[in-house]
């Protein structure tokens, strides 16, 4: 089948690859660009392991065509934090036990940073909205509210403060 | 001895942050689908849209002329090499693909091997199949029925009847509620539900050419137990198999059978030389893979007019589908469903149960749920709300008066069971105390005063797991031990490796906070592996809640070997008797000289560089752990309701739960457990359930119609324990991945229930969706 090149902005990285225009964008992140933290669990945009942000958006990445994301702006899991400093979000799933198998928080993340980037302060039920897209079969969510709250209060509080430079 | 500030321990009763989790944040897991081999090939799997039905022609030909398709596998090529059927756990047999007919929908019929996963799909499409319908045999009373279509006239028997089995004493019972004043009874429905975890199953098969090893990745909750199958089956020399079960996307039960998925993919990759992957679609491990419970159930309790519990007497009919794949223990092929006499003493009880074929997919496996103990556990508590209602009394008021007490364990059940510790009064006063018991009631009789729906619903369960002693437990033979193999490194870590596997439990935290805590070693030096049947000891994996009960008293029994042999060598290097140590804060000290000490640290250089003459160097064990007894935690939840008049709509308030499993090595890990196990508990009795059409079609194999809870209707689940140890177990655990599955239906149940009582609603099957809640509103005249 003839192929077409396909370039997005991922984690602020441009990559290129030359794809079927049938390959779904969550077969493009994990296959062709070999980014596998981004997960698939249903086929239907039902479960949510598969969210990625497109322009800030999150977005179900099994119901979306690789071409259709040509030349926009993708971040995954993969452009959250680093070995070394963990995003917040991340620091909240881990200290909150918000994950059990792992499975499902990728996309959560996400959808929690699309959150706290518009809403800094949410309350239980806007955390509880903004991720009832994303399916999780193992922690009951209560552990994912609270690690969510606990980001927004570590982001809140870092924003807060001013910034620390090297020759402060 | 003073010393610098010495890392944490992390022992025991510590909220020892995952060691698994930096890289599941980071999206560095390796689930099965992020396996890649070089060279490796796709297999998608063509299914049938029928129920029952002959299989008249198989044609390729299309699917062959797909460029990038490179072969597609029948049942008549696994005939030829004597693959074409395969046993399932429980020693019945179920086909790989069909030679002859169909038995379910959406059973596997062919597999089409090609160079990716988009061109696999596409050659599903050219494999035409010509099929001949035959009558679906949905519901299992009619199978039963003399003249109903066989669904295995391969068992050379004349009916759909698979097995019957009993439990207790007949004569006794019949007695008991021959003399009782009070029988209460009750048909149940446990429906058919599926675990649904988030990732699919699936797996990489991959041939050696040189040595010709077969090593297959796979999404399996047993790898050592599936090497023993897939080498008998095969006949491949076990030591040239080795399964290893990678990071997993949720288990809860789904992922211990053979699904007939992996062993074509093996076929696959044999035949072609080549790797092989298969992966599952959403659809596909709905509408095929092993579902759990569909338990048909009428129950009795006989009682004094006072309200003592005299006996209980059940018949169940199980709808096993096509094939008994369940995986219990091979001695009860109703699992553990004898349990249901539950947390109440009682002079008799009989429990029988009956298996029927049917054409739906084989089953029935757990849903996070030791071997039927929430079917088990549903119908006792159900029947004692029942029994309150009848005599018009307090359902926490029953329960106080049939507890077993707590001086009466170890408990000999009227079924069999040897419960090993309990205190279920203190559990139900821990739960009542909390929520606020007496001003729920109060509130409800306001509210009921204004017409409002408002209940509340207890459930004090016993649960029964840790399978379990070898005289009693196996799987196809093999004993239902547990192991666990350490070894200490010269500068006092270790490295642990355990017959069990994780798939979110967060075994890689708390196996080595157990040997932390036994060893004195930081829970940071210690790293825990599994999974992978090369280097791991043998064991047969982590479903039924029994890691903690069997690997994790084998953890514990190693390392204190390991801490004996220790004790020998800080003697020598003390220059003092074996006998003269003492094991305290971690550290071996002279008794009444405690300053003269020696650090498990310091031993451990010591094996390895100055161990006593005469003694092994070197500081290991492994213990393969043989459980004297199950293990039965227990727990007392309260679950507050409200129903909308206008929609049906049961909203949960509160739910609070109050467990006991023992001595706990994670609280904050103990906790994730049961606000997940609520949560799968739930979803049954308010979402989930799979129905199918008189046709046999599956009637919602998507995650759009069958309904995973969301965050949205999940509770902010309360929580809190009270600490009943294990008596027989090393350090007193029980196990609780389970203990809330099988502990809140009843108490969600009870509690609608309850709202609707003074309507004369005494029982509800769950789900109890909008829909039938609605009805019964409207029914009684109170539907807004």
């Amino acid at each position: 089948m003839d192929t077409v090149p396909v370039t997005i902005t991922i984690n602020g990285a441009e990559r290129t690859a030359s794809v079927e225009p049938r390959t779904l964008l969550v077969h493009y992140i994990r296959e062709h660009l070999r980014l596998t933290g981004t997960h698939i669990g249903c086929d239907t945009t039902s479960c949510g392991a598969c969210t990625v942000l497109l322009d800030g958006t999150p977005i179900k990445s099994c119901t979306m065509f690789a071409v259709q994301a040509n030349g926009r702006s993708v971040t995954t899991v993969e452009g959250l934090g680093s070995p070394t400093h963990l995003h917040p979000i991340q620091e909240g799933f881990y200290a909150k036990h918000g994950l059990q198998c792992g499975y499902c928080t990728p996309g959560m993340m996400l959808v929690a940073k699309a959150l706290l980037d518009r809403n800094p302060d949410p309350t239980e039920l806007e955390i509880r909205e903004a991720i009832s897209g994303n399916l999780c079969r193992c922690t009951g969510y209560v552990n994912i509210v609270r690690a969510v709250e606990h980001a927004a209060d570590a982001m809140r509080q870092a924003a807060s403060e001013p910034a620390v430079a090297g020759g402060n | 001895m003073a010393t610098t500030a010495q890392p944490e321990i992390g022992g025991y009763g510590k909220s020892v942050r995952r060691k698994e989790d930096p890289r599941f944040l980071q999206g560095k897991g390796t689930y099965i689908d992020d396996v890649v081999l070089p060279d490796m090939l796709h297999m998608d799997i063509v299914r049938s849209p029928y129920a029952h039905a002959r299989i008249l022609k198989i044609d390729p030909s299309a699917a062959l002329a797909t460029p990038g398709v490179l072969a597609v596998i029948t049942g008549k090529d696994l005939e030829a090499a004597g693959l074409a059927w395969m046993p399932t756990l429980m020693s019945d047999t179920q086909m790989v693909l069909p030679v002859e007919k169909v038995v379910y929908q959406a059973q596997e019929v062919a597999a089409v091997i090609a160079t990716d996963r988009y061109t696999a799909a596409d050659g599903v499409l050219g494999v035409d199949v010509d099929y001949e319908p035959l009558p679906a045999v949905v519901d299992p009373f009619k199978a039963l029925e003399p003249g109903s279509p066989l669904v295995r006239p391969d068992k050379g028997k004349d009916t759909n009847h698979i097995w019957h089995w009993e439990a207790g004493d007949k004569a006794a019972t019949d007695k008991v509620f021959a003399e009782a004043d009070v029988v209460v009874e009750q048909d149940l429905y446990i429906p058919r539900i599926h675990v649904a975890s988030i990732e699919t199953c699936g797996c990489v098969a991959s041939v050696d050419p040189i040595s010709g090893k077969l090593t297959i990745w796979m999404t399996t909750q047993a790898p050592h137990a599936i090497r023993t199958v897939f080498s008998l089956v095969s006949g491949i020399p076990e030591h040239k198999i080795r399964v290893i079960s990678p990071d997993i996307g949720g288990g809860f039960g789904g992922k211990v059978p053979v699904y007939p998925g992996y062993v074509i993919a093996v076929v696959a990759a044999l035949t072609t030389g080549k790797p092989v992957k298969w992966i599952e679609d959403r659809s596909e491990n709905l509408q095929a893979d092993s579902f759990a419970r569909d338990y048909h159930i009428h129950a009795e309790l006989a009682a004094t007019k006072e309200g003592k519990i005299r006996g209980m007497r059940v018949k169940t009919l199980a709808d096993h589908g096509a094939a008994d794949a369940a995986a219990n223990p091979s001695k009860f092929p109703a699992g553990l469903f004898s349990i249901c006499t539950g947390s109440y003493d009682m002079e008799a009880a009989h429990v029988e149960v009956d298996a029927a074929y049917t054409t739906k997919p084989p089953g029935g496996v757990a849903y996070r749920c030791s071997f039927r103990v929430t079917e088990a556990v549903h119908t006792i508590e159900r029947l004692v709300d029942r029994l309150a209602g009848r005599l018009g009394i307090d359902p926490a008021e029953l329960r106080y008066q049939n507890f077993i007490p707590k001086e009466a364990f170890p408990y000999h059940s009227p079924t069999g069971w040897e419960y090993d510790s309990g205190d279920y009064k203190l559990a139900l006063d821990t739960a009542l105390e909390q929520i606020g018991y007496a001003d729920l009631r109060k509130e409800q009789a306001e509210k009921r005063a204004r017409g409002e729906l408002m209940g509340i619903g207890i459930s004090t369960f016993t649960e029964i797991v840790g399978a379990g002693p070898s005289h009693t437990f196996d799987i196809l033979g093999i004993k239902m031990f547990d192991s666990a193999e350490i070894r200490v490194h010269p500068t006092g870590s270790a490295i642990v490796r355990i017959g069990v596997q994780t798939q979110g439990q967060g075994h890689e935290t708390t196996f080595a906070q157990i040997v932390a805590d036994e060893l004195g070693l930081p829970v940071d030096n210690i790293v825990v592996e599994h999974g992978d049947t090369d280097t791991a000891p043998y064991g047969l994996g982590t479903y039924a809640s029994r890691s903690t009960p069997t690997a994790g008293a084998a953890t514990a029994v190693a390392a204190r070997k390991i801490r004996e042999k220790a004790r020998h060598i800080a003697a020598h290097l003390l220059e003092c008797n074996p006998d003269d140590l003492e094991w305290v804060d971690h550290t071996f000290r002279v008794k009444g000289v405690p300053d003269k000490a020696k650090s498990m640290t310091e031993i451990a250089f010591a094996a390895y560089t100055n161990h006593p003459q005469g003694m092994e160097a070197g500081l290991e064990a492994v213990n393969y752990y043989d459980p004297p007894n199950l293990t039965f935690p227990f727990g007392a939840y309260v679950c507050v309701v409200d129903i909308d008049p206008g929609t049906g709509v049961v909203k949960i308030r509160r739910f609070l739960a109050i467990d006991d499993c023992g001595t706990v090595i994670n609280p904050m890990i103990v906790e994730g457990q049961v606000h997940g196990g609520l949560t799968m508990g739930m979803a049954p009795s308010l979402l989930e359930e799979i129905t199918y059409d008189e046709d046999g079609n599956m009637q919602g194999g998507t995650l759009m119609d069958y309904l995973l809870p969301t965050s949205m209707e999940t509770p902010s689940w309360e929580s809190d324990r009270t600490c009943t140890p294990s008596p027989h177990h090393p350090f007193g655990a029980k196990g609780v991945g389970e203990s809330p599955t099988v502990g809140a239906p009843p108490a969600i149940a009870n509690a609608v229930v309850d709202a609707l009582s003074h309507l004369g609603v005494t029982h509800i099957d769950i789900p109890i969706t909008p829909w039938k809640v609605h009805k019964l509103l409207v029914e009684a005249g109170v539907a807004r």
